[in-house]
């Protein structure tokens, strides 16, 4: 535990992308294997299920240090994070532990789960009296099942194939379904993570699925990219990126987060595919027009506990292909684009079925009427166009190394609105006003005109503006609920989201996706922002 | 009886002796806790402090008119007898002892319990009323020993040093770069001074007190550099004065630094947890060893300071001061703490 703390801190403590590397090599090189396991599921974004509830958590904590709970609360709201705040308020511990990861896991704290109140308190009280604070901080976060750290999977990859010696790109493989929580990490499964390449790579893979291959963002000009010919052209839909991968006379659904999906959506488990194939997509709800439905009839499907035949019949589920990863159990990421395609369209025609539907490729004379054509992406439903070299292979991830895709996406929908309600961020922006609410006028409201919230928003402003906001917020604060408080209306945001759709749920009516602030119109007055009439436009206007 | 110490909007005001203490307005009679910005300012007519504060005080405000006590020596003035106690802050920092018809307060100005070979230690002083500061009055305060940071900001510059890459740490340069020059490996490197912390590592010297060599960025060749420690302030971050440190580590030490999002919004390599205020253990043992039955809290968290000491049996209450408590100016005060 000491070691991962040790580790863990370094990596918060660093921006530099070397020095992240450099403690990582130097862990692995010398943590235990079945420590080593561990770390690796964590690292790689592993996410247990919480052991023991945020609540009894807290009051152990309380207990422990001997606080009143709202001594505890003001430490929390200054520091904005929970197992932090309990890390930094528990006195000195009495002795040290020299217990590792795997055994925190598997003999401490995986038998907290649906334990007793008492026996989990009790429990705590002896962890807490051996540990220091970066691993009572670290301990917090893994029975609390809210361990993040700042280190990207392609990173621990890197470290991983340093200290193994073996090609990163294997090792990113062997890392597929680390995570996903079905397997307990081991000894075993650590050595054979770092083990020299063998033939039986394949083999060893069962249902995994191939690490992503991620678009970059176009900034720039689209005619910076040279020939529109060198580029195969598609739809960037809003689904759920998978890959469905048939081995074992099985399917499997992953999606981007590597988390198994199959049992969400029976009639792609059911769809029957060659023995040894891998196709890279989006799952998307399409029934019968000749666009998807919005993202919101997809969340109804995921959001169902259990499906019914009338909810399947109502909302299907369609497999979009975009690519061929793998045919006859060969592995064809190093294929050029354009060949992979061919293969995938062969396939597509072949299976005949209607939830296996290709991604239609676009053509244009030339990027003019490619620009054309994408300014129709919002009443086809869908966030704009994706550009694939043709002669790319399947990168790991988000690189440029071996091909690039790019994701062309349209302008996001914006809106000026008034901010109402403020809250305190987390982590690197606790004790910061950074979380808002915004407000459109409401002008047909019964008591007059009047603000009404349609969105909550916390990314888009720079350090800056958030220091300038956050001073505004302090002198303008009416009144505080818990976290929340409540400013007078002073301050007008442009406020951009990707798409909009009823809902009951929400005050104004409407629900956006993906809200963010895009910039502060000092410029404006409160008077001036926009109207829930104006919402509404773009509701009836939405596909 | 009537308060002894009560705020007026020139500052803290001592009613029966007639002068005030770390007053933000021009007044007549100063009494100085310790020489920093916001509690020692210009345009009184007469200051007071304690002696090994003076040489600073008089670098920092020019041509005043002071006077200055050794701790533990007693004046009267008004009737009211005056005494300064070491407050363990930075060199020349004090509390304020007042005792008028048997009846005892002090200031405590800015304190921390911790050694520090760069001033005297804190010295509890028996009073009836304690006016104590809370800058870091949350219970999430509570400091590592110290020498645990000391040994990983030796650590940390061994590394870069080792590795050629020059280590910068951002501290204020009025106490907590002289307690870092006090406490470094100095056969570590060279270690590199800003200006504005060498002007006081020479009052200090001049004080007797002991700081590893130091030398300024113009006296050391490129190379030597590359192994450096470089004590520079909070402000010099981002100027162009740091250009010539190439690819260097940088460092913050501050109390402040206990809280990861405090560390990520100041944008350094490492944070130091490294104070010269007292920690919350600091400040509760400070207020029991006064054995006072009334506290006073200034700057800092003084409604969760009150509410707690209130909750202890102690009749508390807040003073409203402009020593910088906002917590809006966290921000800024990070670069005094």
């Amino acid at each position: 535990m000491r070691e991962f703390a040790r580790l863990y801190a370094e990596l918060d403590e660093t921006t530099s992308t070397s020095r992240k590397l450099e403690a990582l090599q130097n862990y692995f090189s010398r943590a235990a294997p079945e420590n080593a396991a561990w770390a690796v599921y964590f690292l790689a974004g592993g996410k247990p299920r919480q052991a023991v509830p945020g609540k009894l958590l807290r009051q152990a904590a309380i207990e422990y240090a001997g606080l009143d709970e709202w001594l505890f609360d003001e430490s929390y709201s200054a520091v904005g994070d929970m197992a932090e705040t309990i890390a930094h308020i528990l006195p000195a511990p009495e002795r040290q532990s020299d217990i590792g990861l795997a055994e925190w896991m598997q003999e401490r704290i995986g038998p907290l789960r649906g334990a007793d109140p008492e026996t989990i308190r009790a429990a705590l009280f002896g962890f807490w009296s051996e540990l220091d604070w970066r691993e009572r901080f670290l301990l917090a976060k893994l029975i609390g099942g809210g361990f993040r750290v700042g280190v990207s999977r392609l990173l621990v990859t890197r470290a991983l194939a340093a200290i193994a010696a073996v090609d990163s790109k294997v090792i990113a493989q062997r890392l597929m379904g680390w995570t996903d929580g079905t397997v307990r990490p081991s000894a075993a499964g650590f050595l054979q993570l770092i083990a020299a390449q063998s033939g039986q790579e394949h083999r060893l893979r069962g249902g995994q699925p191939y690490p992503f291959f991620l678009a970059h963002q176009l900034a720039g000009e689209v005619q910076a990219l040279g020939e529109l010919k060198e580029w195969q052209v598609e739809w960037k839909y809003d689904g759920i990126r998978a890959q469905l991968v048939r081995r074992g006379a099985r399917n499997y659904l992953w999606s981007r987060g590597e988390d198994l999906i199959t049992e969400r959506f029976p009639e792609l488990a059911s769809l029957r595919l060659p023995e040894g194939s891998v196709i890279d997509g989006e799952v998307l709800v399409w029934s019968g027009a000749d666009r998807p439905a919005p993202f919101a009839a997809l969340q109804k499907r995921i959001g169902r506990k259990a499906l019914s035949a009338r909810l399947l019949a109502e909302l299907p589920a369609v497999l979009v292909a975009y690519d061929l990863l793998e045919q006859d159990g060969v592995d064809l990421r190093e294929l050029p684009q354009h060949e992979r395609r061919a293969l995938l369209e062969a396939l597509v025609r072949d299976v005949g079925q209607p939830q296996l539907k290709i991604s239609a490729l676009l053509h244009a004379r030339d990027w003019e009427e490619l620009a054309e054509l994408r300014a129709e992406s919002r009443e086809r439903g869908v966030e704009g166009m994706m550009l694939k070299a043709v002669d790319a292979q399947y990168g790991v991830g988000r690189t440029k190394n071996v091909g690039t895709w790019w994701k062309w996406k349209i302008d996001p929908y914006s809106v000026d609105a008034v901010l109402i309600y403020a809250q305190a961020g987390h982590g690197r922006r606790a004790s910061l006003y950074t979380d808002y609410t915004f407000a459109v006028w409401d002008e047909d409201a019964p008591g007059g005109r009047a603000l009404v919230p349609f969105a909550k928003a916390y990314s888009g402003l720079t350090d800056a503006e958030i220091a300038q906001v956050d001073s505004a917020i302090r002198k303008s604060t009416i009144d505080k609920f818990g976290p929340v408080r409540s400013v007078r209306p002073s301050m007008v945001f442009e406020i951009g989201f990707e798409g909009i759709a009823r809902s009951s749920r929400h005050k104004a009516g409407v629900a956006v996706r993906f809200p963010r602030i895009l910039r502060r119109r000092a410029d404006k007055s409160i008077d001036q922002a926009d109207t829930l009439a104006a919402l509404r436009r773009l509701l009836a206007a939405a596909p | 009886m009537a308060d002894m110490v009560v705020v007026r909007e020139q500052g803290l005001y001592c009613v029966p002796g007639q002068f005030y203490i770390d007053p933000w307005r021009p007044v007549e009679r100063a009494v100085i806790t310790h020489p920093h910005a916001d509690h020692a300012r210009a345009g009184h007519a007469h200051y007071l402090a304690a002696a090994s504060g003076a040489g600073i005080l008089k670098a920092r405000l020019g041509a005043i008119h002071l006077d200055s006590l050794e701790y533990g020596e007693r004046i009267e003035h008004n009737g009211v007898t005056l005494s300064l106690h070491p407050a363990g802050h930075v060199l020349g920092s004090a509390q304020v002892r007042m005792e008028y018809r048997g009846e005892v307060w002090v200031a405590s100005g800015d304190y921390k319990l911790e050694a520090d070979p760069t001033c005297a230690p804190f010295e509890p002083v028996r009073c009836d009323t304690f006016i104590t500061e809370s800058t870091f009055g949350l219970p999430i305060y509570r400091w590592p020993r110290q020498q645990e940071v000391f040994d990983e900001l030796n650590g940390w510059w061994r590394r870069n040093a080792g590795q050629g890459r020059t280590s910068v740490v951002f501290a204020y340069a009025f106490g907590k770069a002289q307690r870092i020059l006090s406490a470094i490996d100095p056969s570590i490197g060279p270690v590199v001074c800003h200006g504005a912390v060498d002007a006081v590592n020479r009052i200090y010297r001049a004080g007797g007190v002991a700081l590893a060599p130091t030398v300024t960025v113009t006296a050391i060749d490129k190379a030597a550099l590359k192994g450096a420690l470089v004590i520079a302030p909070p402000s010099a971050a981002g100027s162009p004065w740091m250009k010539r440190f190439g690819d260097y580590s940088d460092a913050f030490a501050s109390g402040w630094m206990q809280l990861r999002g405090a560390r990520r919004r100041r944008g350094v390599d490492r944070g130091f947890v490294l104070s010269d205020h007292a920690d919350w253990p600091g400040l509760l043992a400070a207020v029991r060893a006064t054995e006072a039955e009334r506290v006073i809290v200034t700057h800092g968290s003084v409604p969760v300071m009150v509410r707690w000491l209130r909750q202890l049996g102690l009749d508390a209450a807040g003073f409203d001061t402009e020593y910088g408590d906002d917590e809006a100016e966290a921000a800024a005060e990070a670069s005094d703490a």
